[in-house]
């Protein structure tokens, strides 16, 4: 590891974080749960979003448990139905789907296009609301005995076969699929009206590039699944025959419904997580990101073909064969944009001077883990490969190294890149960096022998497997251990620092974003003065240019306190 | 894509200089705006942004309509012409009528007229609740002939149609029982669709009884109608989908 850093703090004795600023503001509970300041909007978000992390985790330590020897001995089939479910559900509505958007776009948005605020700042407030009311109902619904449908709610399972609780879950996901609509609908406005003077559309930084087109997701398709779960739980309740065979509908219609929205859902995960990842990796090659105008639009090109992909999920369940091929190839075209992505990331690393502080190193991570999950990804685009690779082994690796492999690192890499912005204080490096390193062992150690699983043949969603499978699951499990200390570290590491970190400064990465020109913590209105973008994007000649300024004026500064020393000496 | 507004924004008062000054900061402007027409401008968006997400949310239903038209097409018209073409009619004039009542409620507050505002914003209000009245009548003659979808649903309309007076006025022939069974779909989708349009109905005239309570007390007419005209546009969306509804649901089996 290099010695090198581009770690630049202030004289630590002398050092202090700004006396007023977004936090000290205000003081007392009510001012935290009354707020409209994005930024505190965005901490609330932070902190439940890792509360249901840690239970979506708790309950994936569960799943592993059972599946460390072949027998079902921990719990019972019933037990481990409604413990992979309830780890989905968790999963995916309460932690993926918000994580990035809901914590540091909330923050970060309004300060890099040089706003004071979101432009609907009580609908954010709202947001967190629906958030924790849907996060609040599934937990309910976990104590009352949970639901054992599977994330998906497959009709006529869902419908007519379950004695779970699904319309409480249901109610769960559609309050949670509200709070996901006014994020994105907030983020779009947002970056439509509000840019500071100068900020035009291609000077905007990529991680806002990359919010627009998950915010267009976000709009377009969360009102689906909403349709798709009123349905389900009005089947349910009032046996309505929508989706109901035995009356002439066509569970399948519940399958194209759900995965209208749940196919682009994987990219409302992903594109936000590529955001972060083009702002660490420019700011730690000192780069302009290589094909701005590429990667930019590979987001939005991201955001329109996922709306055509979502039969890829269907291949096996008696869809027609011409809608199959056209699917398949489909699907394979998202693979263009995506590649883009990490080549032009790729290509900026290229002879840039790189330092390999803690974000850059989760930024790899996913460079390397979201590339494997993306061609496997091919492998299940193509119906020939995905008829036999299907709801085995192999979909439960694909979409872990996607969504945990990469939008988990992307999180932790954003997280760790803008601590200092967000709490002012340094997160300690060398801890972090080993943080880095074991998450990354601990996720390939469990996820990577479930491909070998799955081509051998091991469907998912059962508490039991032949016993010549075991060597591959117990390697999981022992991952999986790894990985819930990887992941325990950062928490007890980020909550020492909030008291004991370093002082960060302004702008401790020598980044050029403009959430990085104002103090950190940030004041409530984000910027003393409302910035001018007189500048492109990544401009790391302007930077410097600026700080040769600003210590040409230290310097007058000094001179001046010293002629008048020695005049009123003299 | 135009340059933000914020710069429009600058441009406009260096021109006004002034002229602006004595306006810049009327008590509705929120602290995160720099400009009333940025702050209108992006609710306005909002609200349009909205309206595009409940597209998106009927769009669910009516495209299980499409197909289960096409596949059912007898057992659709047969049920449609259970519906009472003339009190939808009726429904559809009073929702057009309310439309026009809640776009002078617009301009009334645009031009600063109070009375005119809730005026409008009342006839709005009688209108939507109008509406619903003979909704309900349409959907007790439903739960009446049992033709609500479930437990008590029943085919005798659709297998022998010389005793129902509905049916033997369109000239219904008996269906077979297996596509008599699927009528129960399209009665599924027809409460379904008009349901949520009445849940959207609802809403919007709760919020309305709200703006004429805000309205008597002089809200909406100092300038700030931001409010107003965002409901107006939600008002004449669910009108939009009633209109769909009535064609697909009532009028697209008759000749």
């Amino acid at each position: 590891m290099s010695a090198h850093t581009i770690v630049s703090l202030l004289d630590q004795s002398t050092a202090k974080i700004p006396k007023d600023n977004y936090i000290t503001r205000e003081n007392g509970l009510l001012s935290w749960l009354l707020t409209s300041d994005h930024k505190r909007i965005a901490i609330l978000y932070l902190i439940s979003l890792s509360f249901f992390f840690f239970i979506g985790g708790a309950l994936a330590g569960l799943i592993r448990l059972e599946l460390l020897t072949p027998q079902t001995d921990l719990m019972a089939t019933d037990t481990y139905n409604k413990v992979f479910t309830m780890h989905g559900v968790i999963m995916v509505f309460f932690f993926l789907v918000p994580s990035v958007p809901a914590t540091l776009g909330n923050f970060l948005i309004p300060m890099m296009i040089g706003a004071k605020d979101l432009a609907l700042p009580k609908v954010n407030l709202l947001s967190w609301y629906l958030y924790m009311a849907g996060g609040l109902l599934a937990l309910y619904t976990m104590m009352v005995g949970g639901v054992d449908t599977g994330w998906t709610f497959t009709t006529p399972l869902s419908t007519h076969y379950v004695n779970t609780n699904v319309l409480t879950t249901g109610l769960a996901v559609f309050v949670a699929g509200f709070s996901s609509i006014l994020t994105g609908l907030n983020f779009i406005v947002t970056i439509h009206k509000m840019r500071a003077p100068g900020m035009t559309w291609f000077r905007l930084p990529l991680f806002i590039w990359a919010h627009y087109a998950a915010s267009i997701l976000m709009v377009l398709a969360t009102p689906v699944v909403a349709i798709a779960i009123v349905l389900v739980m009005l089947e349910r309740t009032f046996g309505i025959g929508v989706f109901d065979p035995a009356k002439g509908g066509d569970p399948l219609l519940f399958q194209h419904l759900f995965w209208f929205y749940s196919h682009p859902a994987v990219y409302i995960m992903i594109l936000p997580g590529m955001g972060v990842i083009s702002e660490v990796i420019s700011t730690f090659s000192r780069k302009r990101i290589f094909g701005y105008t590429a990667v930019a639009f590979s987001s939005v090109a991201i955001a329109v073909f996922g709306f055509f992909v979502w039969a890829h999920h269907m291949f096996i369940m008696g869809i027609s064969n011409y809608a199959v091929l056209v699917f398949s190839l489909l699907t394979m075209l998202v693979a263009v944009p995506s590649a883009i992505k990490i080549f032009n990331w790729t290509f900026t690393l290229y002879k840039g001077s790189i330092t390999f502080e803690t974000p850059l190193l989760y930024a790899f991570g996913f460079m390397g883990l979201f590339t494997i999950g993306g061609m496997t990804g091919v492998f299940l685009g193509s119906s020939g490969t995905d008829i036999h690779l299907t709801e085995t082994y192999f979909i439960v690796a694909h979409f872990h190294f996607v969504m945990v492999g990469g939008m988990l690192m992307a999180f932790l890499a954003g997280i760790h890149f803008w601590w200092p912005k967000i709490t002012g204080r340094m997160y300690p490096e060398k801890l972090s960096q080993l943080a880095a390193v074991v998450t990354f062992i601990g996720f390939n150690f469990t996820f990577f022998p479930q491909f070998i699983l799955g081509t051998l043949g091991m469907p998912r969603r059962y508490a039991s497997y032949p016993p010549e499978f075991q060597i591959l699951n117990v390697f999981s499990t022992a991952g999986a251990t790894i990985l819930g200390v990887g992941y325990l570290l950062p928490v007890l590491y980020l909550v020492w620092s909030l008291k004991y970190g370093a002082i960060a400064g302004n702008n401790p990465w020598q980044a050029t974003g403009l959430e990085w020109q104002t103090q950190s913590p940030p004041l409530t209105e984000n910027f003393a003065v409302m910035p001018i973008m007189d500048h492109e994007a990544y401009d790391y000649a302007w930077l410097e240019g600026q700080q040769q300024k600003d210590e040409q004026q230290h310097r007058q500064l000094h001179e001046r306190q010293k002629e008048t020393e020695v005049t009123s000496a003299g | 894509m135009p340059d933000s507004p914020a710069i429009a924004h600058e441009a406009d008062n260096s021109a006004n200089g002034a002229n602006t000054a004595n306006t810049e900061h009327p008590p509705y402007l929120r602290h995160h705006f720099n400009s009333t027409e940025q702050q209108a401008d992006a609710s306005n968006f909002a609200m349009w942004l909205f309206l595009l997400t409940e597209v998106m949310f009927f769009g669910g239903l009516f495209t299980a309509y499409l197909v289960y038209r096409n596949w059912y097409y007898p057992a659709f018209v047969s049920g449609s012409h259970q519906l009472n073409v003339v009190w939808g009619a009726t429904n559809t004039l009073v929702l057009i009528f309310s439309s026009f009542t809640m776009a002078m409620a617009v301009w009334c507050a645009e031009t600063s007229r109070r009375r005119g505002l809730v005026l409008c914003l009342t006839f709005t209000f009688i209108l939507g609740l109008g509406f619903l009245g003979i909704k309900s009548i349409e959907y007790s003659e439903k739960i009446e002939k049992h033709h609500v979808p479930g437990l008590h649903y029943s085919l005798s309309s659709f297998l022998d149609p010389a005793h129902d007076a509905a049916a033997r006025a369109a000239g219904d022939k008996p269906l077979p029982l297996d596509m008599a069974r699927k009528t129960e779909v399209y009665f599924s989708l027809y409460f379904l669709m008009t349901g949520i349009h009445a849940l959207h109905m609802i809403i919007g005239i709760g919020i309305l009884g709200f703006m004429i309570f805000r309205a008597r007390a002089g809200a909406y007419t100092a300038g700030h109608v931001t409010f107003v005209e965002n409901f107006g546009l939600y008002w004449h969306f669910i009108d939009i989908i009633w209109i769909y509804l009535f064609a697909l649901l009532y009028l697209i089996s008759r000749h």
